[in-house]
Formats: C-alpha cells, sequence, structure tokens
C-alpha cells in the first residue's frame, strides 16, 4: 500500500527555538513545475527584533566560550552535516541543482565547516601583536569579536553560501541574526535543525526566512546590532545600508561575489573581518 | 574623610617664578595660501580667515579659505602624483618619509612652540609628547614602505589613490602625522585639511615637506572650514576619506559616502571610564586620574572623563585628588610651569561652560580648584562634578574638556556594567595591583584602547581606535597600514 509522505513545516530558527513568524505570514516556494515545494515563513521586522534580544543575550556566553571549544562546536556541525548528506542534497535538487552540483555543494559546505573549525584557536594568533613601543610598557594588540552581526546571506549558493559567511563569524565569538536567501531558503532552515543538535548554544545563531527588502532596513538601523554582513551586489541596497547603518557606525561588509566554490572563498580574512582590535597597556617598570 | 589621609598643601611651599618659553626663533608669516601640487598658491575666490592664539585673543596670521574649486585643484593634483608615487621603488618611498621625521626632529622646539601658541596647549605637553610623537609616527612608517608583503602575506596589498584627510583642532601635528604618515608609506597620495581653529603647525609641515623633496602633488595641505571638509568628502577622486573628529560628523561622513566606493577610517569621540579598585596604588592612581582628564585641557577623544572608584576608598581618593588639583597651575601655554592651558576656542568654551551649568542644573555637586586664570583668552578650572548617575547627561555625553565625572561602586560586575553602558567604546582604565583583575577587566571592557595603571599614552607603534560609536579603523602599528590599502 502506498505511503503519504510527512512533509516537513518550515518554521524560524530564533533563540534555540522553531517559532513560526510572529506575522503569521507566508510565502509559497515552487519548484520550476510550479508544483509547491513548501510554504516558508516571511519574517517581520518584529521576528528581527525578537531574534536579537536573543543573540545579544547568548553574546557574552558564547564569546567566553573557550576557542578550542568553538572549534569543536563547528567541527559537530560538520560532522551533523555530513550525516544529513542525502537529506540536503535533495532539498538541493529541489531547488534546481542537478544532483552532481548538489552533492558538490553539500561537500564544500562540510568542508569549510571543517576549514572554520580549525582556525579557532589560531586566527588570534595570526592577527595579534606585541608593540615595540617607545617607553616602558608592555604594549599589546589583540583580537575581539564585533558583537552582534547581522548577515545577508548569499542569495546564489545557498547552503554553501550561508555556511562561508556564518561560520567565520561564529568562530570569532560572535552571534548572528541571519536572513537566508530569499528564493532558496529551504537549506537554511534544515541548516538550523543541524545547529539545534551540534552543541551550539541557543542564540548564538538565529535564521529567519523572507524578504530582503522588508527586513535590510531593519537590519541596517537596529542600534543593538555591531556589524552587518551584505553579500550581494545590488547598489540600492548596499547604498542604504551604509546610510542607516551610520547611525550607531555600525561595520558594514559587502561581498558581492556570486559563488562561493573557489579556494580564495575561504581564509582567515573573512573571520578578521569581524573582529575589533583592542590595545592593552600596563607598565614594566618598576 | 579617613584619619589617614594628609591634606598636603604642596602650593604653600613655594612660588613658582614664570618660566615663559621664547618665540623669538619661530617664524609665522602674516599670511598663508595653500599648499598644492608642491607650491603655495592663493585660494581662488581670495578669501581668508584669521587664526588667533586662544590664550590672549592675538592674531597671528591669516590663513586661506579653500573652497569647491581649490579642493578640485588639490584633488587632480594628488590624482596625477598618484600615478608616479605608487609606482615609485618602495624603498625611495620609505626615504623620503624617514626625511620628513628628520627634519621634524630639527625643528622641533619651533614646531612645539607655534603648536601652543596656535592651540593653547601647555609648552611642556606640545615639547615632550605632541612634536616627538609625530616625528616618530613618520619615522615609524617610513619603515614600513617597503615591507608591506610581510604584515599582509599573501594578498598582495595595493594603495587606495587618492585619500582625503581632515583632522582635529586637539593635535593639530600629531593628527597630522597619523594620517599622512601610514598614507605615504602605503604609497597613496594626500590631501589634508587642518581643523579651522589650528592650521599653523600643518602649514609649517607643509613648508617641511616643500623642503624635504617630496615630489610635488603627494601631499596637498588646504586650510579651511567644515565647507572645505565637505567639498573633500564628497570629492568623486578621493578614494578614501579618514577622519578623527567628532561622532556627529562622522556619522554626517559615513551616510554622506554611502552609495560611492569610498573607503572609510572613522575616529570619532569617547568618553572614556577610568576605574579606581581599592587594592590600586592611590597615589599613582591619583596622578592618573589627572593625566587622564586634565591632559590638553580635557580636548581628548580618548580622556578618562568619567572617573568610578570603589566606594571603599572613594572619600580618600576624591580627597587627594581635590589636593592635587589644588595644584595646577592653569595658564600661559608657553610656561613650562603651566599644567593646564588655554582652551582652544571660545565656542567650545562655551560648550564646556553649558555643560558645566547643565550638571549643575541637574543636580550634581560641582568642586573647582582655586586656581588663577588669565583675565584674557579662553580658561576653564578643573571641574569635577560628584553624586551623578549614569543618566546624568555630563555623565553621557562627550564635553571635551577639563571636567571629570565622579560615580562610585562597589562591585566589578557592577563597574563593568556601567563603564560599558556607552554608545562609544575608545578608551578605558583600570587602577588595580591584582594581576588577575587587570586582565579580568581589560578583557570585559569595550573599548579599543585600554590603559592599566597608566592612561593617555600613545605611541607610533601602538594602535588606536575605537569600537561602537568612537568609529572604526585603527591608526598606529601594523593595524594602521590596513585602512590604506586593498587587498586581492
Amino acid at each position: 500500500m502506498d505511503r503519504l509522505d510527512v512533509l516537513k513545516t518550515y518554521k524560524l530558527f530564533i533563540g534555540g527555538a522553531f517559532p513560526r513568524t510572529e506575522s503569521g505570514r507566508y510565502e509559497a516556494i515552487r519548484d520550476k513545475r510550479g508544483n509547491l515545494i513548501a510554504n516558508i515563513c516571511l519574517s517581520s521586522r518584529k521576528d528581527f527584533r525578537n531574534a536579537v534580544v536573543v543573540a545579544r543575550k547568548a553574546q557574552e556566553g558564547w564569546n567566553k566560550a573557550s576557542q578550542l571549544l568553538k572549534g569543536q562546536v563547528l567541527y559537530r556541525i560538520a560532522e551533523m552535516l555530513e550525516a544529513r548528506k542525502e537529506q540536503f542534497v535533495e532539498e538541493l535538487v529541489r531547488q534546481g541543482l542537478s544532483r552532481i552540483a548538489a552533492v558538490q555543494e553539500l561537500e564544500l559546505s562540510v568542508d569549510r565547516l571543517v576549514y572554520y573549525a580549525g582556525w579557532s584557536d589560531k586566527y588570534q594568533q595570526i592577527f595579534s601583536t606585541v608593540n615595540p613601543v617607545n617607553s616602558s610598557h608592555f604594549n599589546f594588540s589583540v583580537l575581539e569579536p564585533m558583537g552582534l552581526v547581522a548577515i545577508i546571506a548569499p542569495e546564489n549558493d545557498s547552503l554553501l553560501g550561508l555556511v562561508s559567511v556564518l561560520a567565520p563569524a561564529i568562530v570569532g565569538g560572535n552571534t548572528v541574526v541571519l536572513l537566508a536567501s530569499e528564493s532558496r531558503p529551504l537549506c537554511s532552515i534544515s541548516f538550523a535543525e543541524v545547529l539545534n543538535t551540534s552543541d551550539v548554544p541557543a542564540g548564538v545563531v538565529n535564521i529567519l526566512t523572507g524578504k530582503t527588502a522588508e527586513i535590510l532596513p531593519q537590519m541596517a538601523s537596529h542600534m543593538d546590532v555591531n556589524a552587518i554582513v551584505y553579500c550581494g551586489n545590488k547598489e540600492a541596497e548596499m547604498k542604504k545600508i551604509n546610510e542607516l547603518a551610520s547611525e550607531n557606525i555600525k561595520r558594514v561588509v559587502f561581498y558581492k561575489k556570486q559563488n562561493w566554490e573557489h579556494p580564495s572563498d575561504e581564509s582567515p580574512y573573512f573571520i578578521e573581518k569581524l573582529q575589533e582590535v583592542k590595545t592593552t597597556w600596563h607598565p614594566v617598570k618598576i | 574623610m579617613k584619619d589617614t589621609t594628609e591634606n598636603v598643601k604642596f602650593k604653600a611651599a613655594w612660588k613658582y617664578a614664570p618660566a615663559p618659553e621664547a618665540t623669538d626663533h619661530v617664524q609665522i608669516s602674516s599670511s598663508y595660501d595653500l599648499f598644492i601640487n608642491g607650491q603655495f598658491v592663493p585660494p581662488k575666490n581670495k578669501v581668508y580667515f584669521e587664526t588667533t592664539d586662544p590664550s590672549n585673543g592675538k592674531i597671528l596670521a591669516k590663513v586661506a579659505m579653500a573652497d569647491k574649486d581649490d579642493v578640485d585643484l588639490a584633488v587632480s593634483a594628488a590624482k596625477i602624483a598618484f600615478k608616479s608615487w605608487s609606482k615609485i621603488k618602495p624603498q625611495e618611498r620609505g626615504k623620503y618619509i624617514f626625511r620628513i621625521a628628520r627634519l621634524i626632529q630639527e625643528r622641533a622646539r619651533e614646531f612645539a612652540v607655534i603648536e601652543s601658541m596656535n592651540g593653547g596647549k601647555p609648552i611642556r605637553e606640545s615639547r615632550d609628547i605632541d612634536v616627538p610623537l609625530a616625528a616618530n609616527h613618520f619615522f615609524y612608517y617610513a619603515g614600513w614602505s617597503d615591507k608591506l608583503a610581510y604584515a599582509f602575506p599573501n594578498r598582495n596589498p595595493a594603495p587606495l589613490g587618492v585619500v582625503g584627510q581632515i583632522i582635529p583642532w586637539n593635535f593639530p601635528l600629531l593628527m597630522a602625522a597619523w594620517k599622512i604618515a601610514p598614507a605615504l608609506a602605503t604609497g597613496n597620495t594626500v590631501v589634508l585639511k587642518p581643523a579651522e581653529t589650528t592650521p599653523l603647525t600643518a602649514l609649517k609641515l607643509a613648508e617641511l615637506i616643500q623642503e624635504s623633496g617630496l615630489p610635488k602633488g603627494v601631499v596637498n595641505i588646504i586650510t579651511g572650514d567644515g565647507s572645505t571638509g565637505a567639498e573633500l568628502v564628497q570629492h568623486p577622486d578621493v578614494a578614501k576619506i579618514a577622519f578623527t573628529g567628532s561622532t556627529a560628523v562622522g556619522k554626517f561622513i559615513k551616510k554622506a559616502t554611502a552609495g560611492t566606493n569610498k573607503k572609510l577610517s572613522l575616529e570619532l569621540g569617547g568618553k572614556g571610564a577610568n576605574i579606581i579598585f581599592e587594592d590600586a596604588a592611590i597615589d599613582q592612581a591619583v596622578e592618573g586620574i589627572v593625566n587622564a582628564i586634565f591632559f590638553n585641557q580635557g580636548h581628548v577623544c580618548c580622556a578618562g572623563s568619567r572617573l568610578f572608584v570603589q566606594e571603599s576608598v572613594a572619600d580618600q581618593v576624591i580627597q587627594k585628588l581635590k589636593d592635587r588639583m589644588s595644584t595646577l597651575i592653569v595658564g600661559n601655554p608657553l610656561d613650562k610651569n603651566t599644567d593646564i592651558g588655554a582652551i582652544n576656542s571660545k565656542k567650545q568654551l562655551d560648550t564646556i561652560n553649558r555643560y558645566i551649568a547643565l550638571g549643575k542644573k541637574e543636580g550634581a555637586s560641582i568642586y573647582q580648584s582655586e586656581c588663577h586664570l588669565p583675565e584674557k583668552g579662553n580658561w576653564c578650572p578643573p571641574t569635577l562634578f560628584m553624586e551623578v548617575s549614569q543618566s546624568h547627561k555630563i555623565v553621557q555625553e562627550e564635553i571635551f574638556g577639563p571636567v571629570l565625572t565622579i560615580q562610585t561602586f562597589r562591585t566589578i560586575a557592577e563597574v563593568i556594567e556601567k563603564a560599558n553602558n556607552t554608545p562609544y567604546g575608545l578608551s578605558a582604565g583600570v587602577w588595580t595591583q591584582n594581576g588577575a583583575k587587570i586582565f579580568h577587566m581589560t578583557q570585559k571592557l569595550n573599548a579599543g584602547v585600554v590603559w592599566a595603571n597608566t592612561f593617555n599614552k600613545f605611541d607610533a607603534a601602538s594602535p588606536f581606535g575605537g569600537y561602537k560609536e568612537s568609529g572604526f579603523g585603527r591608526e598606529g602599528g601594523l593595524h594602521g597600514l590596513k585602512p590604506y590599502l586593498k587587498f586581492d
């Protein structure tokens, strides 16, 4: 006897839970033939603000976690993603990729997580300095996370792109509110399920689906967001972000690239972009 | 007051004879033009403005007011110069910058005197801090010119082009050095606009640069007011803006450059927390408090303008601070005995006085030392506000003068919360003899520069810059190269 599939309801990921959008709105995602794939949540500005509240609460604790632990959590995400390989490949295919391309994107995503897991306790050694000042002081500069980062994830490479901008943000101790690819949002919520089984503390990563045009101004203007990462190349959107970000001197990072498959799309510089430099002085003369 | 505290009467012991620095070796022209393409050229509109000595109101010189056409001329000179400057052998580029450092050292005394005359800061500070640090900054970055590949491995660093630089009036020469030195070392060319009230040392630097043989157009220095700066910010051929000044103007610049490809670095305001624990070396901490807030009349973006004292030692610290304040000499900037010079401008004095009136109105208790103030000029006695809370405007907003607010605290968690409860994040200070407490605090304070058991120290090799609304980008050290480079 034929069995009826049990379909997944795609919800948001906020504070380690999977709520529906508070607005109750949805958007139908369809395949090329027009068949319904899923109804995804159309997040509201209020959903974003709620996510900021939990991400802010989570930031201090996540920052305090040792870099070794952060590396192990990222590695755990890679393990969980690998274990769900088939699910993601199928989802990517449903969103229009060939099976070969889907497998490649999944594998690159896993490898990228492993790559950044390895950087967790090393990037500080690349970028920090001991500064030989012309007085009797010990003086050094270290990196510290910017804090709460809002990310507008790449529109293409809906899984690999998301992983490529998310991993360097969190391995550096930031917490994130991420808006998924508008046209291909499915993987983002499945990835949230991966995060939720990977020892990532609640609130460290929050994922919303919905319309960029609607959420972007809120992300860029929110006074409790320290930095905004925008993946895309729409001049009007970038201008808007810079204008609104000026209100609290938010740090702004633009990634205009269209795909994230190149070896140069991973480096410690992606981590560094979301770090502040703190310099400490202390006398050495007794 | 605790019994152990001795109210020391330093002042009663002796009187200071005046010890003014001579000005006869200093050359100030009666009028200055714009330094564009290696020449001093008159402004297109023939408009000049007067620059004065804030300690006595005397006019020192007339200075050109650059408008849009002049900015255009300077930017095109820099644009043409960029073609060759960015291509010359990096070591040769470095040698030019070394030469500038040496020339500043040779003329250090002249620069120090003019800095004090035009800006109002005590000669001891301009002589021992501003001018030597400016020379050191050129010396430091000169050496980087041919070593950039080591600073940024595998990234192929390249210069940006013409950089527009706008600097404030609190450290006129030093800020010019902070801006020009890394820009040149990385192969960029410069259009620099000094602050309206303090153009003279930058113009003397232009003379020095002319004498140094630096290729024409590599550095252009144009004087003017905010409108000149706005023209520079909006000029389409400027690849990058580096700005030091108020947070309000910084926000305006960020907004104005939105939608362009201009890179930006901002060094903006601050409201630094200076935290004294009960286990601090109290006498040293009191010196630290004085240095944190009264250095350069408090015209310091990273000033320790919010003092937090642990409750158990608050009475003792405040009494010792008052005693120490009674010895501070406010007066002639050129006198080597002077601790606190003139407020930079009438406008800034008005701002400070407005905040002092506001503090009284908000119900804070005020203490000002009974120092003698000269009759002419812009002066403000060192001022304390006690019995203030986080919600007071004088605690939240940058006053940029010798005005300190004092709050007490009981626990570490409490003081961290209070110290970080500000939109700014430039500097912070911690005073304790407990090592673990120092590192706990320096990690927890949201500030780009943290001084432990010291305050207001600067060095060419030490990165400086803020978190949050105090701006972004670093100046000084290896990290200070990055805002002037692009990478693969």
